[in-house]
């Protein structure tokens, strides 16, 4: 149905008039922001997108409150300070399908590689105090309290939707996001392979 | 002591057994494994490896075999006759896949930064058990990498103890450099008793260990990320070689 | 040198020697005694009769393990013409008071706390392989011999053939002790069918690694009456064509190896072990491997592995130890309780320790009683004897007002049994109907302060300690099936993890390498099992933060040898 070789091009989901528009989320907790810019190379795409779906939170829109009743939202990063988890925990009452985007969300990754520092403490010190190219204290304003461990979003909140890569290219990024918009708008089940854990039949 | 993998004999396949539903014919002491691979079966597996001793660590090639509860080792496992093999049943698959699942929670793979990222047997077997997170709460144990040796590098954080390097530096090479220290999750692999891979004097820089990981834990020093790229094989064309007093030209893998 | 031992001679000489006194007093000198001070008991009474007249017909014996070890110390005293008296709770005074009241001034008993002989406790029990314990010093070999020893290897070398002992064997059926009930005969026949390669010997092993948490059955068999240990292997090492024994014992059982050693010393001197055993061509050398402690290391082919001296990792079966065991010749391991029946099956024929038991599971079974009772310690029942008759009428009941909530027996290998099912036979069949195992011989009462998720983390804690590591599925699997059980005990689980626990644990039982993992869910499916509720209850909706990093596995710096606690 649809051409998927090529993230840049126009494709086959294209707006069908009489079907709802879907309310659409991003969001940014611990990662570098990676993920984010690969969707943003979905490039034109993004218009076909935008005739689906309003993007009603993310950090590319200037909204500061999550939104109620959003049907989709991808998260990026790793859960890693209060002002994640607090995020994480609005998205999840707010949102239908919660999609763990990139590999910090999804594991950690790069996020977590303080985790085996033990606590957060040893690393602030490491790199506010004991590096060389900073003042030398260490930052109380502003920035929220590290959690104790970088965690994956689904130990803190369900997951619906797994989508990993660091970053996940912009084409995986498409074929997942239509497989979604499809079937979430044509009110089917998610995906199988998408479905929560508890869902899943295991033999034995 | 390890085993000795089974090895098939006689002419021609004269064993009659079902191989997922189909009749074949397998050779007399054959593996379930090499029957398997013989017939184009996947299996997947990890600790086994053509030309080394048996290890039956990973527990990935379980089969069922007869329907019974227990579930032998397609590497370890001769054939015998009337067998009716299952390999690829959907509670094996759930079995491997909490296997390969629990081998992630265990270390610390940040493939984003791996100098074998894109070819790794482990990130191989995580897409086709259709890993796509790991359920189990991750360890982010701390371990220690040894940059040590002037060749090579061994970073324990991607290391899955499969002991394909314990095996070959014994068995092939003679130097028996590697072993495993501690138990249960402590387990780590340890040069000469727990020296410094470049200290250890029994060390002949062969680099077979390194060719033979299945993960980035054991690599070429420079490599970045992505860069690594081993060869197993190599140990099953040593052992032929060596058995059979033929040293044949073997094609090179791509770098 | 000296000809082979005159059992018959060396039991008439010991009974008139004991005859020649009018008490024989016996002070359990075993392991849990000796922590509650039978030393300065029996340094006591020793120093007390010394001062009177009366020393030279009195005899002061430092014996085995009479049982109600929660009692102790225990000082038995038999005196001419009378029922024996079982002193219990003796301190220095009371030794002082048994002394002067019983032993010097004669009177009937001393003012001092006795056991009745017709407590529950003891009057439940039949006694097989632990008929000794309490009854003589285990450092003597003539009071094994006086008490029936070595009668029964020595009737097996003049009068039966090794097929005609293992069909004796087989006609008992007696099933194995260490945990999975395999019938004894058949393993021992498949030893004695094997043949190994030429110049090399046949191997049997005693299995005393005993690591269960709380087990001590086999420590006691060993050092209360280790002698009818070694009656057991040669029996086994005869009736297999073996010629090399080995004990394997966990280095925690210092007096037990140092009784075996003993044991070992004085059945060479009187020829009852080495070459041409009593006379015979039999010939059967006895060695001591002493185990680090390591609980995988009581499986059977890690065990084989330590004793090689390599790391005690467990193998892959098949070929099994008959087939190819230690350095690649036909082994066959046993159970030190499995091995001290032998003596009386041999002894005192097939058929008497056939009558004891249930059709499927025969004899005796040796349980080491603990957790809520009024009385704990050793004891030996009939197999089919009902849980409620251990835990109410011999265990004396639950204490402080408490009531019974579940029995767990089996270790970590094993499961809980509700209070619905007590008064279900205790054999092997109907434990493993109800989710648990014989195991061993642990047998933990819980009241109902007990949490069952609480119960199942403990076991699963153990087990994560003692993985050794080689397969994946128990290395990492109980790490995770702990975190699981350890994050719903503190009330932070969410329903998926109950559901991951249990698939985990499924994963766990069929694909680990050997009977650790396999086991290791199982106190996790069976408190499931029957205590659903429990777990459900501590389940949340969310996790409220992440976990802190005190759970960080350090594997960061190099292992210092040693430290492998
Ligand atoms: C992890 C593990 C630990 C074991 N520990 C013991 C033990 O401490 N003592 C024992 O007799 N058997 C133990 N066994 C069982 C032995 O492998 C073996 O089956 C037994 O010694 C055979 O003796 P039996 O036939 O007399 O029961 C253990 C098995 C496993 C899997
Ligand atoms: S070893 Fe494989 S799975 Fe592990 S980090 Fe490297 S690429 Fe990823
Ligand atoms: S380089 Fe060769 S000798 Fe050295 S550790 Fe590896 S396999 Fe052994
Ligand atoms: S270093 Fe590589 S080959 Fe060696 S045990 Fe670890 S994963 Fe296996
Ligand atoms: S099941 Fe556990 S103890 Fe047994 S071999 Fe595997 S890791 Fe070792
Ligand atoms: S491949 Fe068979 S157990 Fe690892
Ligand atoms: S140790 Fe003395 S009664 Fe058990």
């Amino acid at each position: 149905m649809t051409d998927t070789t090529d993230a840049g091009r126009s494709t086959g989901a294209s707006p069908v008039p009489d079907r709802p528009r879907l309310r659409m989320a991003t969001a940014w907790l611990g990662g570098c922001s990676g993920c984010h810019m690969s969707f943003l190379d979905l490039d034109e795409w993004l218009f076909d997108l935008a005739d689906r779906a309003d993007i009603v939170f993310g950090p590319l829109a200037d909204i500061k409150e999550f939104p109620a009743d959003v049907d989709l939202t991808l998260v990026e990063g790793a859960v890693t300070n209060t002002d994640n988890l607090e995020l994480a925990q609005a998205i999840r009452a707010n949102t239908r399908v919660v999609v763990s985007f990139g590999d910090c969300a999804v594991t950690g990754n790069i996020t977590a590689l303080r985790n085996g520092m033990g606590a957060p403490d040893a690393m602030l010190q490491r790199v506010y105090v004991e590096h060389p190219d900073l003042a030398g204290v260490l930052p109380t304003e502003v920035v929220p309290e590290l959690l104790p461990t970088a965690q994956p979003l689904h130990e803190l909140i369900t997951v619906d939707v797994y989508l990993p890569g660091c970053p996940p290219s912009a084409q995986r990024i498409r074929t997942a996001l239509i497989a979604l918009l499809d079937a979430m708008a044509a009110g089917e089940p998610l995906p199988r392979q998408w479905r929560a854990p508890e869902d899943l039949t295991f033999g034995n | 002591m390890n085993l000795t993998p089974p090895r098939p004999s006689g002419p021609r396949p004269n064993v009659p057994v079902i191989l997922d539903g189909e009749e074949v014919m397998a050779f007399d002491g054959e593996s379930i494994l090499d029957l398997a691979r013989r017939l184009g079966t996947p299996i997947p597996t990890l600790c086994y490896l053509d030309g080394l001793s048996v290890h039956g660590g990973c527990r990935l090639c379980v089969v069922e075999v007869n329907g019974d509860s227990r579930l032998p080792l397609a590497c370890a496992t001769p054939v015998t006759s009337e067998m009716e093999i299952r390999t690829d049943t959907s509670s094996l698959r759930d079995h491997r896949r909490r296997v390969v699942e629990l081998l992630f929670a265990e270390g610390n793979h940040v493939c984003a930064s791996c100098v074998s990222s894109g070819a790794c047997e482990l990130q191989d077997l995580a897409a086709d058990s259709n890993v796509d997170h790991i359920h189990y709460a991750l360890e982010f144990p701390r371990i220690d990498v040894d940059a040590s040796h002037p060749k090579y590098v061994l970073d324990r954080e991607r290391c899955v103890l499969c002991t394909r390097c314990v095996r070959v530096c014994d068995e092939v090479e003679g130097a028996h450099v590697w072993d495993i220290a501690q138990r249960g999750n402590r387990s780590t692999l340890v040069a000469e008793l727990g020296k410094p891979w470049g200290e250890a004097s029994s060390c002949t820089w062969c680099g077979k260990c390194v060719l033979v990981c299945p993960t980035g834990a054991l690599s070429f020093k420079g490599r970045s990320t992505g860069e690594m790229r081993h060869d197993p094989d190599i140990v099953a064309f040593l052992a032929s070689a060596r058995d059979e007093g033929e040293w044949i030209d073997r094609e090179e893998p791509s770098p | 040198m000296a000809g082979p031992i005159d059992l018959d001679h060396v039991t008439s000489l010991e009974r008139e020697a004991r005859s020649r006194y009018s008490h024989r007093a016996l002070v359990c000198s075993s392991t849990a005694c000796l922590s509650a001070g039978a030393s300065g008991v029996r340094a006591t009474l020793e120093s007390d009769l010394e001062a009177s007249d009366r020393s030279g017909d009195v005899q002061v014996v430092a014996s085995g393990c009479p049982g109600l070890c929660s009692r102790g110390p225990l000082v038995r005293v038999e005196s001419r013409g009378r029922e024996p008296t079982l002193y219990e709770h003796v301190d220095e005074t009371a030794a002082s008071t048994i002394a002067q009241q019983h032993l010097i001034e004669d009177q009937d008993r001393a003012e001092v706390s006795v056991i009745e002989p017709s407590l529950p406790f003891y009057a439940k029990q039949v006694k097989v392989v632990l008929r000794n314990a309490g009854l003589i010093d285990p450092d003597r070999l003539e009071d094994y011999v006086a008490a029936g020893g070595y009668r029964a290897l020595s009737t097996a070398l003049r009068t039966m053939t090794p097929a005609q002992v293992i069909d004796e064997v087989d006609a008992s059926g007696l099933r194995g002790r260490g945990g999975a009930g395999y019938p004894t005969a058949r393993k021992w026949r498949l030893l004695h069918d094997a043949v190994a390669d030429p110049g090399q010997p046949k191997y049997v092993i005693a299995n005393g690694d005993e690591g269960d948490p709380g087990a001590y059955m086999d420590r006691t068999i060993m050092d209360s009456d280790p002698h009818r240990v070694l009656e057991g292997l040669s029996l086994a090492a005869y009736a297999t064509g073996a010629s090399k024994g080995y004990l394997y014992v966990r280095a925690e059982y210092p007096l037990a190896i140092e009784r075996l050693e003993r044991a070992i010393r004085s059945a060479k001197r009187a020829k009852l072990l080495g070459r041409n055993v009593l006379g015979s061509d039999f010939a059967l050398d006895v060695e001591i491997r002493v185990g680090a402690g390591a609980f995988v290391c009581g499986e059977e082919t890690a065990l084989m592995a330590s004793i090689e001296g390599r790391r005690g990792l467990p193998e892959l079966r098949p070929p099994y130890p008959t087939e190819r065991g230690l350095w690649q010749q036909p082994t066959m391991i046993n159970n030190v309780e499995t091995l001290a029946n032998i003596p009386a099956i041999i002894g005192d024929g097939a058929a008497a320790f056939a009558a004891i038991g249930t059709p499927e599971s025969r004899g005796t079974k040796v349980f080491a009683l603990a957790g809520s009772l009024e009385n704990t310690g050793l004891i030996e029942v009939p197999m089919g004897i009902s849980l409620r008759e251990i835990v109410f009428d011999m265990g004396g009941g639950i204490p402080d007002g408490r009531t019974f909530k579940a029995a767990q027996t089996g270790g970590p290998s094993g499961g809980c049994i509700p209070e619905r099912f007590l008064d279900s036979p205790v054999d092997y069949e109907h434990l493993q109907e109800l989710g648990s195992m014989m195991g061993s011989g642990g047998l933990v009462v819980m009241d109902d302060s007990v949490s069952m998720p609480e119960v199942a983390r403990f076991y699963m804690e153990f087990c994560r300690d003692e993985s050794c590591g080689k397969c994946a599925p128990c290395r990492v699997g109980t790490v995770k099936m702990f975190d699981f059980l350890d994050r719903i005990c503190r009330g932070d689980g969410r329903p998926r993890d109950l559901w991951h626990l249990e698939s985990l644990c499924k994963t766990v039982r069929a694909t680990s390498l050997c009977g650790l993992g396999q086991s290791a869910p199982n106190p996790v499916f069976s408190t499931l099992d029957h205590f659903r509720e429990e777990y459900v209850e501590l389940l949340r909706e969310e996790s409220l933060a992440a976990p802190a990093p005190d759970g960080v596995v350090d594997r960061g710096s190099l292992p210092t040898w040693g430290d492998d606690a």
